[in-house]
């Protein structure tokens, strides 16, 4: 897998989310709390975009009338049927095992480290005192 | 064939018979002086159901009828019919007599029980192989709650009784201690078709023909399962089982694949629903074969779509007119499912069963 240089990290500060479209592929990366997730802009039922879709939190419940609402922020749904994603896995929550969405691995690099790899960072220019998102697809 | 050859072998239980009150009078010397009184001097002559109108061909079959044309009133014409024709191991009645109906809900309590309590005298005490469902007054949940500790200890009750069509969802937490109690005393919930007219009978409006209310059933059933699975009822009381009576069940997986489709997406309105809607109902959802709702070459293909051999549960449907002669199997049931449906699922249903003992 080729690496991809989506961004600076500044341009996904977090709770935010960004497209990358390459090499006929379209992912979506997410910043949770400075940690960088990557998954698919297809979701796996019929393909909707995850990149539009409503970023919510998790909510459990031991029993009926009890709210256990937790991970806010973490769970993307498809605009299309509404069907849950895990960011941080790609997992859907109704069956995580068959359901999901292809993850691809993200890190953030130095500039100066860009510079020197086998990057391809042909659409902007990288600058070595920056950070970027980088992604593996 | 002698009449009950299809049956030999499998000690069947038949899971929906239908006793029929003759009058009011007949409840009478079951009720309180007050009520007794009552019911004589307002001249209340029957409670007989339009759900089930006496004349309409559904409801007793022609060649059950007696000469006033009614029928299914004794205990002979149960044996003669279906208990020694078919040779039925146990059957278990459900009363359906237009006591959910009535308003006052004092009025419905003491009639329910006087109903109940005819059951007991004029069937149960007269053939051991019969086993009954307690009819609920749930115009007050309270006094339901009453009536089933009141009679519970009697063991020849085997299953609650409600209507399809009351007055409420029944997941609505309200009902869930009438669940406990089933489960505390292994009472199966049964939900016969059938409305107490607290609402039009579809949820488009009154109907204007019978041709419509019967099969208006079925959206009922759907609704109540609906409520079932999304209120959490059945998944807090995982011990339940609620067995739907003359629901019918092919529309059962078109029904279920909208349910589980559309809650993948919207699985965080009801959190507690942790387990997909079909995996629940085949857990706990039974239903009665009586109608079945599909021509006989298409049966097989249509049970397949449920991927449970246990939800079905065999009924004559006596006397309600489903079937001629001695077909009271339905025509393309695999004969590999006969054991299960005949016997064996409604075991695993109703845990009373399995005492044998009477009271």
């Amino acid at each position: 897998m080729a690496k991809h240089v989506v961004c600076a990290v500044s341009e996904i500060p977090p709770g935010e989310r960004k497209l990358l479209e390459t090499d006929g592929k379209r992912i979506v990366v997410f910043n949770l709390g400075g940690e960088y997730f990557a998954l698919s802009d297809r979701c796996p039922h019929q393909g909707g975009s995850l990149c539009s879709g409503l970023v919510s939190g998790h909510v459990e419940s031991p029993k009926p009338g009890v709210y256990h609402y937790s991970r806010k922020g973490e769970m993307v749904r498809c605009p299309w049927h509404y069907w849950e994603f895990d960011i941080r896995t790609g997992k859907s929550w109704f069956d995580p095992k068959r359901v999901q969405v292809r993850q691809f691995p993200a890190q953030v690099e130095s500039g100066a480290a860009l510079v020197e790899g086998p990057y391809q960072a042909e659409t902007f220019p990288v600058r070595v005192e920056d950070s970027y998102v980088v992604v593996e697809a | 064939m002698s009449p009950s050859a299809i049956f030999q072998g499998h000690r069947p239980i038949d899971c929906d018979l239908h006793p029929m009150v003759p009058s009011m009078r007949a409840l009478t010397p079951y009720m309180d002086e007050f009520w007794a009184d009552q019911v004589v001097e307002r001249n209340i002559t029957t409670l007989d159901s339009q759900s089930w109108p006496i004349k309409a061909p559904k409801t007793i079959r022609a060649d059950w009828r007696g000469p006033n044309g009614r029928g299914a009133e004794t205990v002979e014409q149960l044996r003669t019919q279906v208990l020694d024709r078919f040779g039925i191991e146990t059957g278990i009645l459900n009363p359906l007599y237009g006591v959910q109906l009535v308003l006052n809900a004092d009025m419905a309590v003491a009639f329910t029980r006087a109903l109940n309590d005819w059951t007991r005298a004029e069937w149960l005490d007269k053939d051991d192989r019969l086993r009954a469902s307690i009819v609920l007054p749930l115009q007050s949940i309270e006094a339901s709650l009453e009536e089933i500790e009141r009679l519970a200890g009697d063991r020849r009750f085997v299953q609650v009784l409600a209507l399809v069509m009351g007055d409420r969802p029944l997941g609505k937490r309200d009902y869930w201690p009438i669940y406990e109690a089933c489960e505390r005393h292994g009472l199966a919930f049964g939900i016969h078709a059938g409305s107490a007219y607290r609402h039009p009978q579809t949820s488009v409006g009154w109907t204007s023909w019978y041709l419509e209310e019967y099969a208006a059933n079925q959206q009922g059933f759907q609704s109540q399962l609906a409520s079932l699975i999304t209120e959490g009822a059945l998944t807090q009381h995982p011990k339940l089982k609620v067995v739907l009576l003359e629901s019918g069940v092919t529309w059962l997986p078109g029904f279920l694949w909208r349910l589980q489709k559309t809650w993948k997406g919207v699985r965080f309105e009801t959190p507690w629903v942790t387990r997909p809607p079909a995996e629940i109902l085949r857990d706990q959802i039974r239903l009665t074969v009586q109608p079945l709702d599909a021509p006989e070459t298409e049966v097989e293909r249509a049970l397949a779509h449920l991927r449970s051999d246990d939800m079905l549960l065999w009924a004559s449907d006596w006397p309600h007119w489903q079937f001629d002669g001695d077909d009271a199997i339905p025509p393309g049931l695999p004969e590999r499912l006969l054991p299960k449906v005949l016997r064996e699922n409604a075991l695993a249903t109703y845990a009373r069963l399995h005492e044998g003992a009477l009271a």
